[in-house]
């Protein structure tokens, strides 16, 4: 998984490309433990994710807690196989996603 | 029939996904039956090497077998760990909100899901789980 950051302003984007799974969701953890100081808005964008598993799910679960005390967290261009997977872990009721 | 037997560790999962998506393509399988038989891969493969010899580690097997007439892909973990049927976990409440959120048990229950069968049998000592999926 490759992870491109944009920052505008107090808005972050994270393009995420590949899968987020076990073995890559530290990599976006680490982003998320470490590169959100001043970040009001936060965008997932999932435009080139190919898949997510459960890891997946946690780091975007502490990802969205942290952000709703700071501001608010969008996850964008969600995928049919991602969507599936937040409506059946009812994640799509915790996440903002368009 | 094939399979192939690594070391139950977390970094060994890119080739044992690697190892099924070969077997996938040569099939045709659809990009998101593919996409859904890898996250399973992800969060089985994971729980073995978690727990299965937890603090130890031992061996695991994985097979893929296809039943050409139906078009079904059917992928058998195989490990000697201590007794694990993860079928009998209770389904996580996917009701509650992010602050009262937990997270266990939704590896299992997406693969739940997302399959179109999961198998659990204890046989000589072994743990065996089989996942089918239409592709």
């Amino acid at each position: 998984m490759t992870i491109n950051k944009i920052k505008d302003g107090s808005t972050l984007t994270l393009a995420l490309e590949g899968r987020l799974d076990t073995t890559t969701a530290p990599e976006l953890e680490k982003e998320v433990r470490t590169g959100l100081d001043g970040v009001q808005q936060l965008i997932m964008d999932f435009a080139k994710l190919d898949y997510i598993s459960s890891a997946g799910l946690r780091v975007l679960l502490s990802a969205q807690k942290l952000m709703s005390k700071q501001g608010g967290m969008k996850v964008i261009h969600v995928n049919e196989m991602v969507s599936e997977v937040f409506e059946v872990t009812g994640f799509a009721d915790i996440l903002d996603i368009e | 029939m094939k399979e192939m037997t690594t070391e139950a560790r977390i970094e060994n999962i890119p080739a044992v996904t690697a190892f099924i998506d070969e077997q996938l393509e040569a099939l045709d399988c659809g990009m998101k039956a593919q996409m859904q038989i890898d996250m399973a891969i992800d969060e089985l493969f994971n729980n073995i090497a978690s727990y299965a010899y937890a603090p130890g580690t031992g061996s695991a097997t994985v097979r893929f077998d296809f039943d050409e007439a139906a078009r079904v892909a059917a992928i058998t973990f195989v490990d000697s760990g201590v007794p694990y049927n993860p079928l009998e976990k209770a389904d996580p409440d996917v009701s509650l909100s992010a602050e009262e959120r937990e997270i266990g048990g939704l590896g299992i229950f997406l693969v739940k899901k997302t399959m179109d069968a999961i198998e659990y049998e204890r046989r000589d000592g072994f743990n065996v789980l089989t996942i089918k999926k239409t592709i």
